[in-house]
C-alpha cells in the first residue's frame, strides 16, 4: 500500500518527539531531563513500535511509568499572551478560523469513503487494514498544511503549540493505551474466567429479572473498572448472557447486545479509568477538578441504565 | 487469586494513585500470579502497547488545534456565539448533543471530539452564550459550563455510535456470537440500539434545560 497506519505512527512520533526537544532546551522546567526523557521514549515506542522487539518495549513504556510515579513529569509554564495580541491576530482570518478544523472531519469521511479500495500502480493507496485510522492522519497532515499557510505559521510553530497542548494533557495520553493493555494481560492471566464463575454463583435461580439486572450491572461496573466496554462484553456475555438469557430464558441476542453494551457505556461515563473520555478533557478544558465532567454525567448515566435494565428485561420477557 | 489485581486497581483507584501507575502495577502483579514469566509479561506489555497505539490517535490533531488556538480561535467562536441574541447554554449544547448524537449514528465519529471540537468550538460558544445572557461569568459557572460541554459529547457519541453497523462494539458482539455458535445479525443489533440512543437524548435534553434554569436562578437574566 502506498500509505500505511505506521506511517501515521510515525507522524504522531515526530509531532511528540519535537515537543520532547523544545522541553530539554527549557531552562524554566525544573524537571526538564526527566520530562523531555518521557516524551522522547514515547514518541520512539510510536515511530518504531514495529521495529523494536517487544520486550524492549515493554521496558520502554515501565521507565516511563517511573518517570510519572516518580514526580518526573513536570509541566512547563506556558506564558499565556494576552488577549489584544490574540484578538489582532483574530481579527486578521475572523470566520476562516474554522476552516481548517472542519476540514479534518470532512476529509477523513470523504477520505475513508471515496479513497477505500482504490489502486494506484496495483498497489492500495490507503492501508486496507484500518482506512479510517490512514484517511484521518492524511486529512490532519492537509489541515496542518493548510492553518499553516493560513496563519503564516511555520512548521516550528506548529510544533511548539503542539507542545502547550500535550503537555496540558500530561500522563494521561498514554492511559488508554495501558488500560488497553491491561486487558490483554488480564487475558492471559484468566481473569475473565474466574469472574464469569464468581459472577455466575451469585444468582438467584430462575429469576429473568435479577439475571438481567446483574448482567447489565455487571457490564457498568465492570467497565468502571477496566475503563473499558469492550473489555466487559466477553467476560458478562460468556458468564451470564450465553448460559442464562440466551439458553435458559431464550433471550434473542441481536436484542441484548447493543442494550449491554449501553449499559457499559453508562459505566465509561462514570469512570475515571476511561481517561480519554472524562480525564484527558478535564484537563484540555482547564477543570480545577478532574472528576468534574464524571460528576455532570452520573444523572444521565443512571438513569439510562435504569431504563437499559428495564428494556432488556420487557423484551426478554414478552419474548418480542 | 487472579483477582488480586482488579483488587489492586480498584484500591488504587480509592485511593487516588496515579492512575497510569496503578494500572501498570495490576498488569505486572496479575501476570505473576498466573505464574506468566516476568520476562513474558514485559514481552506481552510492549506487544500490547504496540497495537493499541491508535487509540492515541488525538495526537496529529495538535498541530492543527494548536496553531487556530494561536491565533484566535476561541476568541471567534465566542464572538460568533454573542452576536446571536436569546440562545443560552442548554439550547448550544442539545444543539450539539443532537448532531453529535446523530453524527455518530451514521458513521461520523470525526464530527466530534474533545480536542478537535469541545475545546475550540462548544465550549467557548457555550461560555459566550452565557456572557451574553448574563453579563458575568464566576468562575464556578464558568467551570460547570465546560464540564457539562465535555459531557455532552460523551454522551452524544456513546449513545449514538452503536446505532451504526460498522462500529467496533456491533463488530465485536457479532464476532463474539459466532464464536459461541449462536446466530446474530449486526443491522439488527444496531437497530434495537435506537430505543436506549433515544432516550438518552430526551434525558440529557431535559437536564440541560434544568442547568438553563440553574444559571438563570444563580446568575439572573440581564435584561429580561
Amino acid at each position: 500500500m502506498i500509505f500505511s497506519v505506521e506511517m501515521i505512527y510515525v507522524l504522531m512520533g515526530i509531532i511528540v518527539l519535537g515537543c520532547s526537544l523544545y522541553i530539554f532546551t527549557d531552562r524554566t522546567n525544573s524537571r526538564r531531563l526527566t520530562t523531555g526523557s518521557f516524551y522522547l521514549i514515547y514518541s520512539i515506542t510510536l515511530m518504531f513500535g514495529q521495529i523494536i522487539p517487544p520486550f524492549y518495549i515493554g521496558l520502554m513504556v515501565i521507565i516511563m511509568v517511573l518517570i510519572i510515579a516518580g514526580g518526573g513529569l513536570k509541566k512547563s509554564e506556558h506564558v499565556e499572551e494576552s488577549i489584544t495580541v490574540k484578538e489582532e491576530r483574530r481579527k486578521r482570518l475572523g470566520g476562516r478560523l474554522f476552516l481548517p478544523a472542519i476540514l479534518i472531519p470532512i476529509l477523513t469521511l470523504a477520505g475513508s469513503k471515496l479513497l477505500d479500495g482504490v489502486k494506484i500502480g496495483g498497489k492500495a493507496l490507503l492501508d486496507p487494514s484500518n482506512v479510517t485510522m490512514v484517511a484521518l492522519g492524511l486529512a490532519c497532515l492537509t489541515a496542518i498544511i493548510f492553518a499553516m499557510v493560513m496563519t503564516r505559521g511555520t512548521p516550528t510553530g506548529a510544533v511548539k503549540e503542539s507542545r502547550r497542548l500535550l503537555e496540558s494533557i500530561g500522563w494521561a495520553v498514554l492511559l488508554p493505551q495501558l488500560l488497553a493493555t491491561l486487558g490483554t494481560i488480564y487475558t492471559n492471566a484468566g481473569v475473565g474466567t474466574v469472574v464469569s464463575k464468581a459472577v455466575t454463583a451469585i444468582i438467584p435461580e430462575g429469576s429473568l429479572f435479577w439475571v438481567v439486572v446483574i448482567f447489565c450491572l455487571g457490564m457498568a461496573i465492570f467497565t468502571m473498572i477496566m475503563g473499558n466496554a469492550f473489555a466487559a462484553f466477553p467476560v458478562m456475555a460468556a458468564g451470564i448472557a450465553i448460559p442464562f438469557l440466551i439458553n435458559q430464558f431464550d433471550a434473542n441476542p441481536n436484542h441484548i447486545a447493543a442494550i449491554s453494551m449501553f449499559a457499559g457505556y453508562c459505566g465509561t461515563l462514570m469512570t475515571p479509568m476511561a481517561a480519554n473520555f472524562n480525564i484527558v478533557p478535564a484537563a484540555l478544558l482547564d477543570l480545577k477538578d478532574k472528576n468534574h465532567v464524571i460528576k455532570v454525567q452520573v444523572p444521565t448515566a443512571l438513569a439510562v441504565l435504569a431504563f437499559n435494565i428495564v428494556l432488556m428485561y420487557l423484551l426478554v420477557s414478552l419474548g418480542v | 487469586m487472579v483477582l488480586i489485581g482488579v483488587l489492586l486497581i480498584m484500591i488504587g483507584f480509592v485511593l487516588r494513585f496515579n492512575s497510569a501507575v496503578v494500572v501498570t502495577i495490576s498488569a505486572l502483579v496479575t501476570g505473576m500470579i498466573a505464574g506468566i514469566p516476568i520476562t513474558s509479561i514485559i514481552t506481552q506489555f510492549g506487544e500490547a502497547f504496540t497495537t493499541n497505539r491508535y487509540m492515541s490517535i488525538l495526537i496529529v490533531t495538535l498541530p492543527v488545534i494548536g496553531l487556530l488556538e494561536k491565533n484566535g480561535l476561541q476568541q471567534q467562536a465566542s464572538k460568533v456565539v454573542s452576536k446571536i441574541k436569546a440562545i443560552t447554554v442548554g439550547r448550544v449544547l442539545t444543539m450539539y448533543l443532537l448532531i453529535r448524537e446523530v453524527g455518530a449514528a451514521l458513521g461520523l465519529n470525526s464530527l466530534g471530539g474533545h480536542p478537535q471540537t469541545v475545546r475550540p468550538l462548544i465550549a467557548p460558544m457555550a461560555e459566550g452564550a452565557a456572557l451574553t445572557k448574563y453579563g458575568k461569568l464566576p468562575e464556578k459557572e464558568q467551570q460547570e459550563i465546560r464540564a457539562h460541554a465535555a459531557a455532552t459529547d460523551n454522551i452524544g457519541l456513546f449513545f449514538g455510535e452503536d446505532i451504526f453497523v460498522a462500529v467496533g462494539a456491533i463488530l465485536l458482539m457479532n464476532g463474539f456470537f459466532e464464536q459461541n455458535n449462536i446466530p446474530a445479525d449486526p443491522i439488527s443489533m444496531a437497530l434495537w440500539g435506537i430505543p436506549t440512543a433515544i432516550f438518552a437524548f430526551i434525558v440529557h435534553a431535559i437536564r440541560l434545560r434544568m442547568f438553563d434554569k440553574k444559571l438563570d436562578k444563580r446568575l439572573g437574566s440581564r435584561g429580561q
